[in-house]
């Protein structure tokens, strides 16, 4: 546990003086993301920048450095019988809080329990020009000034380095319990909906090798009598598969072929391509394996009312993002000088012109 | 920044009734009159004019004729904002999205709604209800306010803990850009690529674009939901008790408390059955399915009464449920009839300072000889103490704004942030210099500025100039000093 604030912003004004640019680093388990990064620059390396700041249990508010491990974030407030339920993947033991939040990721209770952008309340963050700025609070509700908190969330720190994040914690749920049953591809998305359109207890809704699974988890006598009612055989081990769900460890993201994820509307018809989709999300997040060109399958996440983005492996020389139209490509360069103006930070990481 | 803007109002007007109906393009004094002020009606200033548009396209020509006048724009809802927000500028456009009212579309499947701005919060759950679904964020004035300002606010209400604020209930939005670009963010997904730019524009104030259609998600509805009241004859006690059952694992859908004054007044005006004697209340709404409300209903009795609740009961039916309730939804207008004004605060801190905050604020409502009510939504630490005043006093209503002030201040030294809900407007611009130093607001001014170069949205609303900043902080600094000095003297 150390607070190396000031040594990072050091580094930062230095660089800012020899006009050197910064990759930021924190884990170093999430380098396959995004575009290739510069091998010109310097790395920025958060991983020592850790310890938890405060915890409160009674506020369901944790503040945590930005390079603490997840695990170490995730142990403690399982001592408490609390959790990060937007179930963040883990691409190693390393991963940190702040890599998760540059790259807005969330595992399998997301559409129920929000995204880690969703439980972010705060943030301390280093701009470019090396200020060590604080925005957001350590409380459920803050609407003073922008939220420049969350809109850090998918950034792939491109604005700056994410010092330190408050964010919102739950109980762990009291049990859970997983239904499986055959179902194809077809009939799936209309299924995983309507059983969402329910008031039941439910926090996964996932779809891969011609099988759903539904998470139920919450009060334990409502989880229950909704598996009762709902059709499904109850499974052995369920918590195994969502947690290889989660941390993308299922073997379906086995192997070198590219992985692409396509965020779209729920109820969408699936895109007509050959090859392997996984479904998560009840609908919203679907995986995809090919060789696919990113031009064809924007497209088709288009008419799917979403976008798509080449998520590992592939060609990470030029875009792996979602093109942005003209307007807003033209708002986030502006947004990307006003936080870092000399352009310091993982410069072409997130698009080839940011 | 914006400069004087380089055009006439007769010229204005006139360009803009090239493609609106004139009888919507308003420029005398006495239909303007309405649009002084929002619902934080002590601050008021007339426009230069009033236009209301009707579609996107005309919104995107007014926001370029007024991009290339520098003419100043303020969006308006319906108007219930409560820190100045809507308050028109003197050389600026009011403009009114009153005519974007239609509900475009309900997906029961996908579980949402795509809306036009001015269609109001309460209308979305209405007409959802035949698919048995609701929209999550219920704010107070939700029979009257729009969906377009709960975006500009970030929005919340009773029941925020559980589902959270307008943030995590909207998908996408379509805006004009102050230079007339029309752009959507976000999408039918839960997410997209890059930075979070809906995060940004939701509690934005009308100061980063104008939104012309929101895309909602909508909630299955509850299959049932009921009420613990709970008395305390401390402040303290309640307190711990929201901390108990949140402990113990269960997160109810709405958890508000009201001190003794607003007990009594909530009870005067709704006969809601309130224990007129305790000194705090709490009212815990769990939602859910059958089984679940049955566990957790008796489980918070429970730990309650273990708490030390000198009163405790549970709503039976749907009738007893809403009148509850009722007097906790009606405690603005009740504390109104006990006051001639009142000025409601909004300030937000974590739940384990209550007793203590509680307690100055009875220290200062001594002080400055005015007196306070309290609601609190105890789920997520947002207070809103009730100064009550006579406006027709001459000075009252500049005391009441210092009280409100320190409040705000106190909110800040705790830990917690001067607005929760209701946003910082023209009303607490002054107190944002306290939350956050020169570095952080300049950084707020470029944000505006990478949407905005020109400054003609909203100007001189949320974000204060950095140049009024240091002299209230220095004043603020005095009047600390001169009141240690005082508290050593007496």
């Amino acid at each position: 546990m150390a607070d190396i604030a000031d040594k990072l912003k050091e580094q930062i004004l230095q660089a800012r003086q020899s006009g050197r640019k910064l990759n930021i680093e924190g884990g170093g388990t999430k380098t396959f993301m995004g575009r290739a990064a510069d091998t010109d620059a310097d790395t920025l390396k958060m991983a020592e920048h850790t310890g938890i700041v405060e915890y409160h249990p009674v506020e369901l508010v944790l503040t945590a450095r930005a390079g603490t491990p997840l695990a170490e974030i995730e142990a403690t407030l399982a001592e408490e019988g609390q959790c990060l339920h937007f179930e963040p993947p883990r691409f190693g033991d390393a991963s940190t809080l702040g890599g998760t939040l540059a790259c807005n990721l969330s595992g399998p209770a997301r559409p129920w329990s929000g995204s880690v952008r969703d439980q972010v309340l705060g943030i301390r963050l280093l701009n470019g020009k090396g200020e060590h700025l604080r925005f957001g609070g350590q409380v459920m509700k803050n609407v003073a000034g922008y939220d420049t908190s969350r809109l850090q969330a998918g950034a792939m720190g491109t604005l700056g380095a994410i010092t330190e994040i408050s964010l919102k914690v739950m109980p762990k749920p009291a049990m859970s319990l997983t239904l499986v049953q055959d179902m194809a591809l077809e009939d799936v998305i209309q299924y995983m909906n309507s059983r969402a359109k329910e008031s039941k207890p439910i926090t996964g809704a996932a779809w891969v090798d011609g099988k759903v699974y539904l998470r139920l988890a919450g009060a334990k006598s409502a989880v229950e009598a909704t598996a009762e009612k709902w059709s499904g055989e109850v499974m052995e081990q369920g918590d195994d598969f969502w947690r290889q769900l989660q941390h993308m460890q299922h073997e379906f993201f086995a192997g070198e072929q590219p992985l692409w994820r396509f965020s779209v509307g729920s109820t969408a018809t699936n895109p007509d391509l050959d090859g392997p989709w996984l479904i998560d999300w009840a609908g919203s997040q679907r995986w995809y394996r090919s060789e696919a060109d990113i031009a064809q399958l924007e497209t088709l996440a288009q008419r799917a009312g979403g976008q798509v983005s080449l998520f590992r492996g592939g060609d990470r020389t030029d875009e792996v993002m979602h093109h942005q139209p003209r307007a807003l490509k033209e708002i986030q360069r502006r947004l990307k000088a006003s936080f870092d103006p000399d352009g310091i930070f993982n410069p072409g990481r997130l698009y080839s012109w940011l | 920044m914006t400069t004087t803007p380089k055009i006439s109002r007769a010229e204005l007007a006139e360009q803009f009734r090239a493609f609106i109906d004139p009888d919507f393009v308003i420029t005398d004094d006495e239909t303007m009159k309405p649009y002084e002020c929002d619902g934080m009606s002590m601050y008021c200033e007339m426009p230069m004019l009033v236009v209301l548009p009707e579609t996107a396209e005309q919104v995107q020509r007014v926001m370029r004729i007024c991009n290339e006048h520098h003419v100043p724009v303020v969006a308006r809802g319906a108007g219930t904002g409560l820190s100045a927000g809507a308050m028109p500028h003197k050389e600026g456009v009011v403009l009114s999205l009153a005519k974007f009212n239609r509900i475009l579309d309900i997906d029961p499947l996908a579980r949402t709604a795509r809306l036009q701005p001015g269609v109001r919060n309460l209308a979305i759950s209405e007409e959802a209800a035949e698919f048995g679904l609701y929209y999550g964020p219920d704010p107070s004035s939700q029979i009257a306010c729009t969906i377009g300002g709960n975006v500009a606010e970030n929005s919340g209400g009773v029941h925020c803990l559980k589902y959270g604020l307008t943030v995590h209930n909207i998908l996408s939005v379509e805006m004009i850009t102050a230079e007339g670009e029309r752009v959507t963010i976000g999408s039918d997904a839960l997410d997209v690529c890059g930075m979070d730019l809906l995060a940004l524009m939701t509690g934005s104030e009308g100061l980063l674009g104008i939104v012309t259609e929101v895309k909602v998600k909508l909630l299955p509805k509850p299959e049932v939901a009921q009420v613990v009241m709970a008395g305390f004859d401390s402040v303290q006690k309640a307190g711990d008790a929201v901390g108990g059952i949140i402990s113990h694992g269960i997160i109810p859908g709405g958890l508000e408390m009201m001190d003794g004054h607003a007990i009594i007044a909530a009870d005067d005006f709704a006969q809601a059955g309130y224990p007129r004697e305790a000194k705090a209340l709490l009212l815990c709404e769990v939602d859910g399915t059958e089984e679940e409300v049955h566990e957790h209903i008796a489980q918070a009795e429970a730990l309650f009464r273990e708490l030390g609740a000198t009163s405790v009961k549970t709503s039976q039916s749907e009738e007893e449920r809403a009148l509850l309730w009722k007097g906790r939804k009606s405690a603005f207008p009740a504390v109104g009839r006990i006051s001639p004004d009142y000025y409601c605060m909004d300030g937000t801190i974590p739940r384990r300072y209550l007793a203590h905050v509680l307690l100055e604020m009875e220290k200062m409502s001594e002080e400055f000889g005015l007196r306070v009510a309290n609601v609190f939504h105890a789920g997520d630490g947002n207070l809103h103490p009730l100064i009550l005043f006579d406006a027709n006093v001459p000075g009252e209503f500049e005391r009441t704004e210092a009280f409100g002030g320190r409040i705000l201040n106190l909110c800040v030294e705790v830990g917690g942030c001067i607005t929760g809900e209701h946003g910082v407007g023209v009303e607490k611009i002054r107190q944002m210099a306290v939350q956050f130093n020169d570095e952080e607001l300049q950084q707020f001014h470029d944000v505006k500025a990478a949407f905005d170069p020109s400054g003609i949205l909203n100007p001189g609303k949320g974000v204060p100039a950095l140049r009024f900043c240091q002299e209230y902080r220095s004043l603020e600094h005095k009047q600390h000093e001169h009141e240690t000095v005082e508290a050593a003297h007496g």
